[in-house]
């Protein structure tokens, strides 16, 4: 029995047992150097995600609280996916630091947080994970001690997180007050449309809309991303962000399916607002943080459609989109981090003639970037082809042409960091980057996913696969 | 045949192009990619013809699938008919003289031939697609290579033409993306072209989705008034781009309106056909006088592509054989000559260094070979009877003036009348530049073209005089093509 929930539970042991790892390397007398800790890190997050592939149990544990399903063991694989990558691109700026082992503990608490939120079934239990994987994220937007900004992010993380929390708190209340469970099983059956448990729905719906930052809870995204260091900016906004939608969309489509009418307007309406507020602050923008805090608001949007569609091509679309939201924003972060920790260059200007001195990278940002905008080949035009086309199975017209004109939009700004690569000239650009081995590596992963995710049509078929189990 | 190849092949050549190293090699790869993929071309001209002898009636042959996402039904589905094989046949043509006409690009010659090679894999994909969602694909493809083309390479404003362009085809592909959700709900569930087309598509979606697949075609192509983009993105563009987009990229959008809208929606089609008739009639007309007033040689050609562009939306938006016929052929002998011409204007251009009409002139005694090019192209853009112009042009009037309704025959008298303008600006053009006196002493020392630029001429050249002479040989293949798909309109609008 207790083996069974051992087993159940291996993907948080596994991270627990790697935080566990590097806590006693931290204590222990013998000081490794901080490039061999790396290493090792960087080889213990590949086996992690290798084992993630193996030894999977279905079930559930807690009385119900904790369920492990084959979509679940995927989205842990992602996530762990990310981890792995975020490690090996953040190694040069990493190996300048002091603090390493502290940052890689803080980061995989936060990583066992969300799995345990992946794998809530109770709003309970999906609280505590919600607030495990929160709390250590300031921190971590601190982690560059000496800057003032690093500060400040963290600060405005911390006081909106904790608003946020307080709103999502008083809407579980609201619930369980009315409903008498936390369960989402239970809440599937009894929830309808009076208005106290619509008024508790919608609290609950504000909390995960300030943490996937959605339109009009967004405005914390842009100052903690152009905070925060590259590597922790990369990790909110491709890890977190990715977490809590798996979370959002199993949410919704399990606990609260029968109130599906209301909240398809709510979701109608967020979307709209996220993709085009997202959208035309991006334009703006001239620092690449601050731009890619903004791209990643409107990236919500296009998901929000997805999810609207209620179906489970919408859920496959969803996490087929996470995917590749993962190595195209991750390929981007890559790039920009390697520059940041080499130059501390990261405005949209200092890109001028990158390409001149710099080709492989610039070639590497620029897939990214398509990516993200959904021109093919790269899979972010699969992505959000199906995104769309699942949010159209509502016979929702408005909404396909303004996510359409969306696109459009969202193609000028990213064609905008293009042009400055490839085509202005720059009297003092960038100057060669040598990319490390791991940096490489991560570069491969990302590149080889953009380009073949979307291409290969398995890849959405085993998605799709999983949730129709 | 496997119709892969077509795409295979250049993906092959980009791939040899990224390992070659130095102008020469991969100028050398790139062409030899071009040429296969013309001698394919061809063979997949020869193989169509003998399986159509043979009595293979299908509408499309050679199709292949490949389930892609089988959960939501979408397949990577192509096939071939006549219309097909004749645009596979003119990329084949235009990329090739393409390739050769940059010859001796230096400036990052690498990514110069990888991209152009990319951009003609999208267009070969785009002809064989026979799903919606694999045309559509193939139709995007073709954009970043493009921004880059124009934007890298470019002349005057070429940043801001670039991104004009980019966003507007991306517009026209957000349009499309509309109109293929329709067809996809429309109850089929499927972008299949030919599930779609015989299934029935009930009349009110028809009404609202039509425009929208209609117009983003429409965009590619020119449509009155997106058109905008077309004298400022062929303009800015480095030759062999101007050539690419003038000559295939437009055919897209025409192929698409054809393929797609008129296809798959023909009471719509029919519904819409006063307003298709009209902005077709005014990019004509619009389109022949605006170049009147330029004074560059590539605004003349690109101001007067929107213009022939036009005669292709209006024999789409005839609905009747004959006119479609003449879409058909004016999409071909449009993309050869203006391809030729953009090539000849990039001739000019790489001696004199400038593209101002008042600035060069009597070019025909120191230049023959590329005055006789210049010449040529004007003469075959203008319908001069024996170049493909004129059967093209000539069929096109034949089947709109089959329309009795007078706002159709007023709309092709007035088609027709913008021929005379098209002489006035043409020859005038061309009579400026190359005849008369030499305007600057200094072009007394430019040497005529070099072997790589007279092949690649002689290959348009040729094309433009076989199908002007003997169109037999063009109608044969195109004519069975568009049989079938009118039989379908005809029955349903």
């Amino acid at each position: 029995m207790n083996g069974d929930i051992l087993m159940l539970m291996k993907f948080e042991l596994m991270v627990t047992i790697i935080l566990f790892i590097l806590l006693l390397l931290k204590l222990g007398k013998n000081k490794m150097s901080t490039g061999n800790l790396l290493n090792l890190v960087n080889i213990l997050l590949g086996v992690n995600f290798i084992v993630g592939f193996f030894f999977n149990t279905t079930g559930s544990a807690f009385g119900d609280m904790f369920l492990s399903t084959p979509l679940m063991h995927l989205e842990k694989n992602i996530l762990n996916l990310a981890i792995l990558i975020i490690s090996l691109q953040s190694r040069e700026w990493l190996s300048t630091h002091k603090h390493v082992p502290e940052f890689y503990i803080i980061l995989l608490a936060s990583l066992s947080g969300m799995f345990f939120m992946i794998s809530a079934q109770n709003l309970f239990m999906f609280y505590l994970g919600l607030e495990l994987s929160t709390i250590p994220l300031a921190a971590l937007a601190n982690f560059d001690l000496l800057k003032r900004k690093s500060g400040e992010a963290a600060m405005k993380f911390i006081i909106s997180s904790a608003f946020s929390s307080g709103i999502l708190l008083f809407g579980i209340s609201l619930l369980y007050g009315a409903l008498g469970t936390l369960s989402f099983e239970q809440i599937s059956i009894t929830m309808n449309s009076q208005p106290l448990l619509i008024l508790g729905f919608v609290m609950l719906f504000a909390g995960f809309a300030f943490k996937m930052s959605a339109v009009p809870f967004h405005l914390w995204t842009a100052d903690v991303y152009e905070g925060a260091p590259v590597a922790v900016t990369a990790y909110l906004s491709v890890v977190s962000k990715g977490a809590i939608i798996f979370v959002f969309f199993s949410v919704l489509f399990t606990a609260f399916e029968n109130i599906f009418i209301s909240w398809y307007n709510f979701i109608f309406l967020i979307s709209v607002l996220t993709m085009i507020t997202g959208n035309l602050f991006a334009i703006r923008q001239t620092n690449l943080k601050r731009f890619l805090a903004f791209s990643s608001i409107a990236q919500v949007g296009f998901i929000l459609i997805g999810i609207s569609g209620n179906s489970a091509e919408g859920a496959a679309a969803s996490v087929f989109f996470i995917v590749i939201y993962l190595f195209s924003n991750l390929g981007a972060f890559g790039v920009i981090s390697l520059v940041s920790a080499k130059t501390g260059k990261e405005s949209i200007s200092d890109y001028k003639g990158f390409y001149k001195t710099n080709p492989l990278l610039a070639w590497v940002l620029a897939l990214s970037l398509f990516s993200l905008a959904g021109i093919p080949p790269t899979a972010g035009f699969f992505g959000k082809f199906f995104l769309l086309m699942s949010g159209a199975g509502q016979n929702n017209t408005p909404l396909i042409v303004i996510a359409a004109l969306n696109m459009i939009i969202s193609l000028y700004y990213y064609l905008k960091v293009v042009k400055a690569m490839f085509m202005d000239s720059n009297e003092n650009p960038i100057q060669k980057l040598s990319t490390g081995f791991q940096a490489g590596l991560a570069f491969i992963i990302c590149i080889v996913g953009v380009l073949l995710t979307g291409l290969i049509g398995g890849c959405y078929e085993y998605i799709y696969s999983l949730i129709h189990l | 045949m496997n119709l892969n190849l077509l795409i295979v092949i250049p993906a092959v050549t980009a791939l040899g192009i990224v390992f070659a190293k130095g102008l020469k090699q991969v100028r050398f790869v790139a062409f030899a990619g071009a040429l296969i993929q013309l001698v394919l071309s061809f063979t997949l001209l020869f193989l169509f013809t003998q399986e159509r002898n043979s009595g293979n009636n299908e509408q499309f042959i050679f199709q292949a699938v490949y389930n892609w996402f089988p959960s939501l039904n979408i397949n990577y589905h192509i096939g071939v008919d006549g219309i097909s094989v004749a645009m596979i046949l003119l990329t084949a043509f235009v990329v090739l003289a393409g390739v050769l006409v940059s010859w001796k690009m230096e400036k990052m010659n690498k990514e110069f031939f990888l991209l152009l090679t990319l951009l003609s894999a999208g267009a070969y994909g785009y002809f064989i697609a026979l799903d919606l969602f694999t045309l559509f694909f193939f139709l995007e493809v073709a954009v970043i290579p493009k921004f880059l083309l124009i934007g890298i390479w470019g002349s005057g404003k070429k940043e801001y033409s670039a991104m004009k362009l980019a966003l507007m085809l991306m517009g026209g592909s957000a349009l499309v993306f509309v109109g293929m959700i329709g067809v996809y709900f429309s109850g089929s569930h499927s972008l299949d072209l030919i599930t779609n087309s015989q299934s029935y598509i009930d009349e009110s979606t028809q009404r609202i989705f039509f425009p929208f697949l209609f117009v983003g075609f429409g965009i590619f192509t020119a449509l009155f008034p997106f058109h905008t983009w077309v004298p400022d993105g062929h303009s800015s563009a480095p030759t062999a781009a101007s050539m690419f987009l003038a000559g295939i990229s437009m055919k897209l959008g025409g192929y698409g309106c054809l393929r797609a809208a008129v296809y798959l929606m023909p009471e719509a089609a029919a519904y819409y056909q006063p307003v298709i008739i009209t902005l077709s009639t005014i990019a004509i007309i619009y389109g022949a006088f605006a170049t009147l007033m330029q004074t560059d040689l590539k605004y003349i050609n690109a101001y007067s592509s929107v213009s022939h562009c036009g005669f292709v939306l209006l024999g789409i938006g005839m609905l009747n054989e004959t006119a479609i016929n003449g879409a058909v052929l004016q999409m071909v002998s449009h993309g050869l000559m203006t391809a030729l011409f953009f090539a000849a204007i990039g001739m000019v251009y790489d001696r004199t260094h400038t593209r101002m009409v008042k600035e060069i002139g009597g070019l025909l005694k120191v230049m023959p070979f590329i005055a006789t090019v210049f010449i040529l192209a004007g003469l075959c853009s203008l319908g001069l009877p024996g170049l493909s112009g004129f059967v093209a042009e000539m069929t096109v009037f034949m089947g709109s003036w089959q329309n009795p309704t007078t706002m159709y025959r007023f709309a092709t008298i007035l088609a027709c009348a913008s021929i005379v303008v098209t002489a006035v600006y043409i020859l005038r053009a061309s009579g400026k530049t190359m005849l008369g006196p030499i305007v600057n002493n200094e072009h007394l020392t430019l040497t005529d073209a070099r072997w790589n630029e007279r092949l690649a001429a002689f290959v348009l050249m040729a094309a433009i005089l076989i199908m002007g002479i003997a169109p037999f040989l063009v109608t044969d293949i195109i004519y069975p093509g568009t049989e079938v798909m009118m039989q379908h309109i005809v029955s349903n609008k």
